[in-house]
């Protein structure tokens, strides 16, 4: 047992924080915020060509032939940033759908009853007659419902790379909140050194390295089981850390120009992605009376 | 990221399953709770066994993944816990190990190794729990000995431990985290009277210690006078590194007992238990995660567990009543019932919280070590 990036896999995150760092740093999220509702099709194609869509393909059908572990990594990069649009849909469809492996192609999925970005979507994996648009909660994810469609079971692919999704939110607020807490002074100190404000942040690093250790194992092993704990793990952290974050920043947090908000709300989106929360409880109580326990 | 077993692993794992599978069957049947000589002549013979078959130094001398690999699969086959061997294996073996000199080495391991020697913790008093720094217990120089007087508290195994791994105040004027001495002391001392604590689970698990001008040999001082801090920040990272790391494939277990129960009495088919349950799934999956996690790093940086210790049995002590409380929740009305046994681990659970540092020094040791909030009160 080796539980521990490897150095190429340490390479592949740090090559994509820089990549987002470059092309979608953090005026780019508020610009983004502020006129919802586009998709940048230059940066999609630029994660196209880091090999962002094309990843887990096979080298011959022209991928990059790596696996879920490193899939898992770049999209906790993508979580931390709040990188918009569909991006596991468009990753999972590389291969299948002509364009998507390249970025060229924006593929989205009918997900139980949602579709995000329908409207700038190329292609749309999966049956939409009638889709109604919502005002969506989140600004930076676009959505419609499709009425009287029936939750199928989820593709564990897309429940994993949810969950990398959400830990990279959980890592990010931890890393905000914590900043936030050295450096705002009331009463005379860093409000960090307030026991009551310490615990808040202890707990989203408790919470987010749990998460973490639960994402990774199940891109290893990825067994739908691992898959479904990690789901639910990466949830609570994300959900939990960013409701913290927005506790420790105070007044500030509860403004539209913090972004702390965005990353609440794009992790309530994704805890209804990918057959949602319930599901992977499911799985998990039903595998205990199989004795896979 | 790699999960497998290496062949060496592999071959270690193969090996004790097989042993297990062979010698389990004939162990004597287990003493009743309350029985401390009975429970103590248990806990060496499965210790001895250990030794016998190669296994005894397994806490201490195989590398953590070998460790880890030993505790699921000891626990999976449900072989005896490490009881009364848990501070000489865990704790004292581990700090003489690295602070000992040869000499003590010699003298105090083997007996530990082979299910001889039985050790107990005197750390905590009093006055003296989460801020253990604050110890009052003294020891005076006289001669070729320490001279010891104070009383120590929570003090697990004392009754029947033949050795304590004793913190004493050795300077008064030094600062607080100077001027304490690790001692090995021998527990049949003249002047040491030890009183059991009964707990709120009912139980007498362990004890109060009074040490009324005990002589402990000066040979016995393991590491510098006045350096005892430093000597037992060294036990502490072990007590938090995988110390707790086998009983979670055993809560694992006890969640497929819960679904089997609920199953037969017919809360199964609430929902809202059953997403409890799920999610405790979950949770235990993650722990043991997190402890392969924790160890591979700890594997990477020379052996000593980490801070990830503390991330671990913050989330580790929590689940485990959680854990519990859902345990009632599928027993309903028995879940008042002492005979049942989820019963008294739900009351024993409390204790998680609490003891080996408390949640919220847990709390406090993530927030400054490794988050680098600022001090505070």
């Amino acid at each position: 047992m080796r539980f521990r990036l490897t150095d190429d896999q340490r390479a592949l995150r740090d090559g994509m924080r820089q990549l987002l760092a470059r092309r979608f740093d953090g005026a780019a999220l508020r610009g983004a915020a502020e006129r919802p509702e586009r998709l940048d099709r230059a940066l999609w194609r630029a994660l196209g060509e880091a090999g962002f869509f094309a990843l887990r393909l096979p080298e011959e059908q022209g991928g990059v032939g790596l696996g879920l572990p490193e899939a898992v990594l770049v999209f906790e990069e993508a979580g931390r940033v709040l990188l918009p649009g569909p991006l596991a849909a468009t990753h999972l469809a590389a291969g299948a759908v002509p364009g998507a492996a390249t970025g060229e192609t924006v593929v989205s999925a009918v997900d139980g009853g949602l579709v995000e970005w329908l409207a700038e979507a190329d292609v749309v994996r999966g049956d939409a007659p009638g889709a109604v648009p919502m005002r969506s909660l989140d600004p930076l994810t676009p959505l419609h419902r499709v009425p009287g469609r029936a939750a199928a079971a989820p593709d564990p692919v897309a429940v994993l790379l949810t969950a990398a999704e959400q830990l990279g939110t959980a890592a990010r607020v931890c890393e905000l909140a914590v900043q936030h807490a050295r450096a705002r002074e009331q009463f005379g100190r860093p409000i960090g050194a307030f026991q009551a404000v310490a615990h808040l942040c202890a707990g989203m690093l408790a919470r987010s390295e749990t998460a973490r250790a639960a994402v990774y194992a199940a891109a290893v092993t990825a067994d739908p089981l691992d898959i479904a704990a990690a789901r639910l793990l990466a949830d609570e952290a994300a959900v939990r850390g960013a409701r913290d974050c927005l506790q420790v920043h105070g007044g500030m947090g509860f403004t539209w120009e913090s972004e702390v908000h965005l990353h609440l709300k794009r992790a309530w989106v994704r805890t209804h992605r990918a057959g949602g929360v319930t599901h992977s409880e499911e799985a998990l109580a039903a595998a205990l009376t199989a004795g896979a326990a | 990221m790699d999960l497998s077993d290496t062949p060496a692993e592999e071959e270690f794992r193969a090996r004790l399953r097989e042993w297990l599978a062979k010698t389990l069957p004939g162990l004597p049947p287990q003493p009743s709770p309350d029985d401390w000589p009975g429970r103590r002549a248990y806990d060496l013979g499965w210790q001895r066994r250990l030794h016998d078959a190669g296994y005894a130094a397994v806490h201490w001398d195989a590398s953590p993944a070998i460790r880890l690999i030993f505790l699921e699969e000891t626990e999976k086959a449900g072989a005896p816990y490490v009881g009364a061997n848990f501070v000489g294996l865990l704790h004292a073996g581990p700090t003489i190990a690295a602070e000992g000199t040869d000499g003590q080495r010699a003298r105090w391991l083997p007996p530990i190794l082979r299910g001889e020697e039985v050790w107990c913790q005197g750390f905590s008093e009093p006055d003296a729990g989460s801020d253990l720094a604050a110890l009052r217990t003294r020891a005076w120089r006289d001669g070729d000995a320490y001279v010891v007087t104070g009383s120590k508290m929570w003090t697990s195994h004392a009754e029947v431990a033949d050795w304590c791994e004793l913190l004493v105040r050795t300077d008064p004027d030094a600062p607080k985290h100077r001027g304490i001495t690790w001692l090995a002391m021998p527990m049949d001392a003249p002047g040491i009277t030890v009183r059991p604590l009964r707990t709120l689970a009912g139980s007498a698990e362990f004890a109060e210690v009074f040490l009324d001008e005990v002589r402990v040999p000066a040979a016995n001082r393991v590491g510098d006078e006045n350096d005892g801090w430093r000597v037992t920040m060294v036990t502490l990272s072990f007590e938090r590194g995988t110390a707790f790391a086998g009983e979670v494939v055993a809560c694992r277990r006890v969640l497929g007992e819960l679904a089997g129960a609920a199953r037969e009495n017919g809360r199964w088919d609430d929902p809202a238990l059953r997403r409890r349950l799920g999610r405790l799934h979950a949770e235990f999956r993650a722990l043991w995660r997190l402890t392969q996690w924790n160890v591979s790093a700890a594997q990477a940086s020379g052996g000593v567990p980490g801070a990830g210790g503390s991330v671990f049995k913050l989330r580790y002590s929590h689940a485990r009543q959680e854990l519990y409380d859902a345990a009632a929740e599928v027993l309903g009305a028995d879940c008042l019932d002492l005979d049942r046994p989820w019963t008294l681990d739900r009351l024993s659970s409390l204790s998680y919280t609490i003891a080996a540092g408390t949640s919220q020094i847990q709390h406090g040791i993530i927030a400054e070590r490794i988050l680098g909030l600022p001090k505070g009160r």
